[in-house]
């Protein structure tokens, strides 16, 4: 292990080409911290997108060495191939300049996969009260904590070949909700995910549930709608 | 109208679905057996002759491969459409007109066979 990293970094947009960068090695160095080097050292045109820096937004997600990750909680140490990383956009998302992607595509998805909350209760209904312990709860629970960062997404094959596909997070989103106990669009929401769009075009495959960097498993989830819409199919609710 | 056709596209999906589960899980019983007469009859050298003399007539022997016949041609179907989409690009009536017709053929491939062992 030398002090200096050689860098590959996309620059264009589909069409263009990578870059190589000279930057310097430091102790706990994450793969964020290379690419704001080169921003700020290097070459002030390179454009990309971050926020929180701590693992909370879902804006810095790249494709490093191949694989989709959140490059501000990836330390270099652990992802570089002896002195090399190569760094990219993320996969399945069109390209606005350099490692920066347009999420439109996959946060609209999340609306077609019927992502918002319904509920009935006003403000001058008492709290509902959900049972932590319920399995619905637990269910909820194991799925809540996506940040969107869109890593799933991008390493998802299906989405790939199938692009009208809601998509890992959108349908882990869906999960969440028809999981939870205040929502009422739970009919609506089913159908919305289900079909060749949906749940149904998923191979199992793991990739999400493998890369997901909040250890969520969109696969389960998936599964998951498969059940309960095979369930609203033959009570006819479908 | 676009709420009832996507609503029974949907449905459609969830019983291929469920059906491709319940096909599965009763071939996976009987893919086992199979295997097991397979090698019963191989280890123990038994020629054809002797092989349709015990089926013939059989009617746990027929019974059991019309199940696996119609089990084959539930799930093969299925996933043959699934893979025309994918793969070959076709759009979803091409794929499961082919692979209905392709199902058809497997169950009457395999009824054929079924009845030259144990009826014929």
């Amino acid at each position: 292990m030398s002090d200096v990293l050689d860098v590959k970094v996309w620059r264009g947009t589909v069409e263009g080409s990578f870059s190589t960068y000279r930057v310097p090695r430091q102790a706990s160095q994450t793969v964020l911290d290379v690419v704001t080097y080169i921003q700020r050292v290097l070459d002030p045109s390179l454009s990309y997108r971050f926020a929180c820096r701590v693992g909370m937004c879902g804006s810095c997600a790249m494709t490093v060495n191949g694989i989709a990750r959140w490059t501000c909680r990836t330390h270099v140490a652990k992802v570089a191939k002896g002195d090399a990383l190569e760094i990219a956009p993320l996969s399945n998302l069109p390209v606005i300049k350099d490692l920066a992607t347009d999420m439109s595509e996959f946060f609209d998805k999340w609306a077609r996969a019927q992502g918002q909350f319904k509920g009935k209760l006003t403000r001058h209904d008492e709290f509902a009260q959900v049972e932590p312990t319920s399995k619905a709860r637990v269910a909820a629970s194991a799925g809540i904590e996506c940040i969107g960062c869109g890593v799933c997404y991008a390493s998802c094959d299906v989405v790939a070949w199938r692009p009208e596909f809601l998509g890992p997070a959108a349908l882990n989103r869906a999960w969440t909700l028809v999981n939870d106990e205040r929502d009422v669009a739970g009919a609506e929401r089913l159908r919305a995910v289900a079909g060749d769009a949906g749940c149904h075009s998923c191979h199992t495959q793991g990739s999400c549930s493998e890369r997901c960097p909040k250890q969520i498993a969109p696969t389960a989830g998936i599964a998951g709608l498969k059940r309960m819409v095979a369930k609203a199919a033959v009570r006819g609710t479908l | 109208m676009a709420m009832t056709s996507s609503s029974s596209l949907a449905a459609t999906q969830a019983k291929h679905w469920y059906w491709q589960r319940i096909s599965a899980m009763v071939l996976a019983l009987c893919v086992l057996l199979h295997l097991g007469v397979i090698i019963y009859a191989v280890r123990s050298g038994l020629s054809a002759a002797a092989i349709l003399g015990r089926t013939h007539g059989s009617l746990l022997f027929g019974g059991f491969y019309v199940i696996f016949v119609l089990a084959c041609a539930v799930h093969v179907p299925i996933g043959l459409g699934r893979i025309a989409e994918e793969w070959l690009g076709c759009s979803t009536r091409a794929a499961q007109i082919g692979a209905r017709l392709f199902g058809l053929l497997i169950l009457f491939m395999g009824l054929r066979a079924v009845y030259g062992v144990v009826l014929a």
